[in-house]
């Protein structure tokens, strides 16, 4: 293949996307720590941050006071400060892996995206093609591939750190990773079942399809609930979010695994835990809640042009926003696992049902697909 | 004091019980051995009984005799018939006689004490914040125990002069006084300098020196320490510290051979008062005035402090090492000190040996007051006499030394303590000499001196002292030395073990006075310190009987006098 | 004895064992929670409403005429737990008008509020009532030295305080009612 000018301009136009939607990843997971500081703040009946505004914004009428009082720029205060805390780097970590530690954590979580469909363009004819950095045929196995490796960032650290709260820490996280993540992909298969058709051109295991199918017609939350709920609960779990955060667990393992580290290198590890909750929560949209379809049964009221696409990725955001909401909402209503329990939840209870639903659908989806042939 | 189990003793009934009391003595004192307490403010068990503060009152009955016949009237069931007196009387005025009845705690008693009570507080101001006395006061203590609490004393109290000087030392504050004239009694009886006296009558009378006259003997303070309240209040103590912070330390004081008992109170290692400690066979309840200021010493500004090694400060290795490089093979001199404890004389006169050196005594002399401050201004001649420093009695003038060192016969010279050139040794002849001087202060012949190894003074170490009368008194550390010094009787022990290369002498007051208990003619036999720390022990001093003791006729002392059996 | 009942615990529904309907229950809650008013003090800009008996800052009052109060009877330093208090007695002149009845006075006084406890004894034990603790709450400092405080501090910290007694006048009234002797 040689390069012409139209690949360059191909390529050009692929590294902006990349970089556009790195940026509004990482501008979100930014904005996701201030929700969760403000969130459980009002749950606790706090205010939460409130003080942090820049100089001239302060100054506008009932905005400034407005965003001062939303937070609005403690993000940017945030991130100022882990750049410009003092790097401390304890004398007996291994260094190479410790400073390697959070980069892997955080790269897993930005690579995902690539194969996110976030909403649909339409060409002058009307014809829609969807927004995605690569449109793989089994976007989804990228996904389950590549999210795995995000636990390698936190089993790095911990043995890294070479102290044993880190150490526990990793050790827990790759011992829970494992077991999620075999739930988490039993309960996609019905889904796949599910959407392809027969004899369609269309690999099931496209995200692509996977929304497209749920266009003017039933969301598959509504068709495969427990598919759902398994994989949300793994969701959380994949995501080290609460109730499952074990490599973390503040009360009992001090910081976990990033306990050795400070400054800018845990601002990355924070960054990343974020991150892939945007993108987890993205996922789940694409997957369960219509991606940037609107409402279930109901057809995109918007008009195929431009507007359409704008309104459709706002609309997909609009979701993942209320996804992590759910996130924040759920870490601060339930209290943290016992280590047995998570396991023994992962391995005991999800597992077992997730098999049951996978058969259970097989069974509904081999009596359906039956050509309507001989009655007897 | 009379002690029990002597043939003149008799049965009281005392609240009920029968107790055996010595004969003649007074109420005050005799209940007081049976551990009960009647309260009491002018009485003192060293003063005469001037019996006017009523607050001693009790009840007392004695056997009915008929008179027709003197034989015991018996009540039915056999026992005698007591016949009460009807109204309270003084104890401290009562003497005991036999089958005598008293009541202490009856309710006529307790009605008694709490009137004078009332009546004493009065007049008397709510000082207690801001009075010294506060803490140690007999009315403080009385009125809680029969104070009302509140006041029915509508009028005005009486204003009387708040800082009257009375001399020097004593200030006088004449709203506190409750008048029970035990000042001025001692002045009469003890001091023997009869200036104080209550003028005006009622509520008006009020304590002050007679015209032209001052309280300005040398006992003077002793009126503070015998005050009840706090009308009397030492100038140098006035305002200083509050008595409750006080660490009190049973001492003795080194001023003279007459060894007054003394408590030692400081605060947090800083020295704040010496009072005197009650002891009957030595100083009674007394001392001199210049025996409690000598604290001051302890922070004055020529105290020694850092070892000196040929007048450069140095450290307390070097100077050791040093002064044993002189005394190796040189022939020496040892200058030892009578205010040095019995110990320390015990150490040096075993170095002076092991040196082979030549011993001198210094003695330092002056007026004798007839009480407690005697003619010998050392407080350990006889200590010296005991251990073998000194054979002879010291003089004032090191003249033998002298001659010594005209002849060029020494090269090395230990001086403990002691000023040579103040002796009459001149300085001239020191010349040649090297001076290793161990000693609190600094002085001419420190100056002269090669090494200069600090000390501490009697408050900041244990030991013991022989009083003139031959009692051996031990003392406590009172308060802690200055840093990086070492107590004169390690010092000694260490320069004796390097001096015999072995290191058997310890610097442990215990086993100190273990070898110097094992000399079986020396008076120390088998004696311990600890033994020696509460009360004196006398010892035997008749050997040195025929010794010029300059010591006159005193408070408790007999000049050549056979010592009476411990 | 109270008697001791023993509560027999039902087994737990199914769907009670799915845990669901509880979480869902906990959500609401938090939910609802994040509607109601809510308790935080902007703290530099809203001061809190202290109550009466709050202890805050040791400090040396003055009465109304202007005079200090303390003795140097030194009874808080005694009863101070945490040895925070320090006290240099001195003496009040005698050609002093206005205290030359009290005699008495705190040469220097030092409280040291790395130490302090905040327990009040002070206050309690105080005879003059000349110490109290008021509701000055933050103080800090750069250096250990800074927080200690000295008798002029603690003046200017307490001010002046209404007095009931006036119990020093009363004796110069006294001596000026002819009582004197």
């Amino acid at each position: 293949m040689e390069f012409d000018s139209e690949m360059l301009q191909q390529l050009g136009l692929k590294a902006l996307f990349a970089l556009l939607m790195v940026s509004a990843v990482m501008t979100m997971a930014g904005y996701s720590v201030l929700a969760e500081r403000k969130v459980s703040a009002w749950m606790q009946g706090r205010v939460g941050p409130n003080r942090t505004v820049l100089p001239f914004v302060e100054h506008i009428p009932f905005i400034g006071p407005f965003l001062k009082g939303l937070g609005i720029f403690q993000p940017l205060a945030d991130g100022l400060k882990f750049l410009f805390k003092e790097e401390i780097v304890p004398g007996h970590v291994n260094k190479v892996y410790y400073y390697m530690a959070p980069l892997v954590a955080l790269v897993p979580a930005l690579t995902t995206m690539t194969v996110l469909p976030f909403g649909e363009y339409f060409d002058e004819a009307g014809n829609s093609s969807p927004l995605i950095l690569a449109n793989l045929e089994v976007g989804i196995l990228f996904i389950f591939a590549v999210s795995s490796l995000g636990v390698y960032g936190i089993v790095l650290a911990g043995w890294s750190s070479n102290s044993k709260y880190p150490f526990l820490g990793g050790i827990r996280s790759s011992a829970q990773m494992i077991s999620y993540e075999l739930a988490m992909g039993l309960s996609l298969l019905p889904i796949f079942l599910w959407v392809s058709v027969p004899g369609s051109e269309d690999s099931a295991l496209s995200l692509v399809g996977i929304v497209n199918s749920q266009n003017d017609g039933a969301w598959l939350l509504i068709v495969q609930p427990v598919s759902a709920l398994i994989f949300l609960v793994a969701l959380f779990a994949e995501t080290n979010r609460l109730p499952f955060d074990m490599p973390e667990s503040e009360t009992d393992l001090v910081g976990g695994f990033h306990t050795e580290y400070g400054s800018f290198k845990f601002g990355i590890f924070f960054v990343a835990e974020y991150a892939h909750i945007v993108v987890g929560s993205a996922i789940f949209t694409t997957i369960f809640l219509g991606g940037w379809h609107f409402l279930p049964w109901i057809a995109d009221p918007w008009p195929a042009t431009w507007i359409g696409t704008l309104l459709g990725i706002g609309w997909f955001l609009a979701k993942t926003v209320c996804l992590i909401f759910f996130f924040i909402w759920i870490r601060w209503t339930i209290p943290r696992f016992r280590y047995d329990q998570v396991m023994n939840l992962g391995w005991t209870k999800l597992l077992p049902l997730a098999l049951v639903n996978l058969i259970v659908y097989v069974l509904l989806v081999t009596w359906l697909d039956q050509p309507p042939s001989v009655t007897p | 004091m009379i002690s029990k189990g002597k043939t003149d003793q008799v049965t009281i009934n005392l609240d009920g019980q029968d107790v055996e009391v010595p004969a003649g003595m007074n109420l005050v004192d005799a209940v007081a051995l049976h551990g009960k307490e009647i309260p009491h403010y002018c009485y003192h068990p060293q003063l005469s009984v001037a019996g006017n503060c009523r607050m001693c009152l009790i009840e007392m009955g004695t056997p009915m005799r008929d008179r027709g016949t003197g034989e015991a009237i018996l009540e039915e069931d056999g026992s005698p018939k007591i016949g009460w007196v009807p109204k309270p009387v003084i104890g401290c005025g009562t003497n005991v006689s036999p089958g005598m009845h008293v009541k202490t705690e009856s309710e006529m008693v307790t009605g008694c004490r709490e009137g004078i009570m009332e009546f004493l507080l009065v007049n008397h101001p709510l000082d207690c914040p801001i009075c010294d006395q506060a803490g140690e006061c007999r009315l403080q203590e009385f009125a809680t125990d029969y104070g009302r609490g509140y006041s029915r004393y509508k009028e005005r109290k009486n204003v009387k002069p708040k800082r009257t000087r009375l001399g020097p030392r004593v200030t006088l504050d004449d709203e506190r006084c409750i008048l029970c004239s035990r000042c001025i009694r001692f002045s009469q009886e003890v001091a023997k300098d009869d200036v104080l006296g209550f003028v005006d009558r009622g509520s008006f009378s009020t304590l002050t020196c007679f015209p032209g006259k001052e309280l300005a003997n040398n006992y003077s303070l002793n009126t503070v320490d015998i005050c009840p309240v706090g009308a009397l209040t030492s100038t140098d103590f006035r305002f200083k510290m509050r008595v409750w912070f006080l660490k009190e330390t049973l001492s003795i004081c080194p001023e003279s051979s007459a060894g007054c008992n003394t408590l030692v109170s400081s605060r947090e290692g800083e020295i704040h008062r010496i009072a005197p400690r009650r002891n009957d066979a030595v100083n009674d309840s007394w001392m001199t005035d210049s025996g409690r200021a000598l604290y001051k010493q302890v922070k004055s500004d020529d105290r020694l402090k850092t070892p000196l090694v040929d007048r450069e400060e140095s450290t307390m290795e070097d100077a050791l090492h040093s002064t044993v490089n002189a005394l190796q093979g040189k022939s020496v001199g040892v200058v030892g000190s009578c205010n040095s404890t019995v110990e320390e004389q015990y150490l040096l006169n075993r170095l002076a040996k092991e040196a082979k050196a030549k011993k001198y005594l210094r003695g330092h002399f002056g007026e004798d007051d007839g009480i407690l401050l005697s003619a010998d201004r050392t407080p350990n001649l006889r200590g010296a006499l005991i251990t073998g420093l000194a054979s002879s009695y010291p003089t004032e003038h090191l003249s033998s030394l002298a001659q010594a060192l005209k002849k060029d016969r020494l090269e090395t010279l230990i001086v403990v303590g002691e000023d040579l050139i103040d002796s009459k040794v001149d300085a001239e002849l020191l010349s040649g000499v090297q001076i290793i001087y161990l000693g609190t202060h600094e002085n001419a012949t420190s100056n002269l001196a090669r090494v200069v190894i600090p000390t501490l003074t009697s408050f900041e170490k244990s030991g013991s002292f022989v009083n003139r009368g031959f009692f051996l008194q031990g003392f406590q550390q009172a308060v802690p030395g200055p840093a990086g010094l070492l107590p004169d009787v390690s010092v000694l022990a260490r320069l004796i073990n390097e001096l015999t290369g072995e290191g058997e002498s310890s610097s442990d007051i215990d086993s100190i006075w273990k070898d110097m208990a094992r000399s079986s003619t020396s008076p120390l036999k088998g004696l311990s310190f600890s033994d020696c720390k509460k009360d004196g022990i006398q010892l035997d001093g008749s050997k040195w009987a025929d010794l010029a003791f300059v010591e006159k006729k005193a408070l408790h002392y007999q000049p050549n006098a056979k010592p009476k059996d411990g | 004895m109270a008697k001791t009942v023993v509560l027999e615990r039902k087994p737990l529904s199914l769907s009670e064992r799915t845990y669901l309907p509880q979480i869902v229950t906990g959500l609401k809650t938090t939910f609802s929670n994040m509607f109601k008013e809510k308790v935080t003090l902007q703290y530099p800009e809203e001061k809190p409403q202290l109550p009466q008996n709050y202890r805050g800052v040791p400090t040396l009052v003055k009465d109304p005429n202007g005079r200090e109060k303390c003795v140097s009877c030194q009874l808080c330093e005694f009863v101070c737990p945490p040895k925070a208090i320090r006290i240099t007695p001195g003496s009040v002149p005698e050609d002093e008008e206005d205290r030359e009845h009290v005699e008495k006075a705190p040469q220097e006084f030092e409280i040291n509020m790395l130490r302090c406890i905040y327990c009040g004894y002070c206050q309690e034990v105080c005879p003059e009532e000349a110490i109290f603790l008021l509701d000055e709450y933050s103080s800090s400092g750069y250096t250990r030295e800074e927080m200690i405080n000295n008798k002029a501090k603690l003046y200017e910290l307490g001010g002046t305080l209404p007095d009931k007694h006036y119990k020093w006048d009363k004796k110069k009234d006294a001596e000026e009612e002819g009582n004197a002797h």
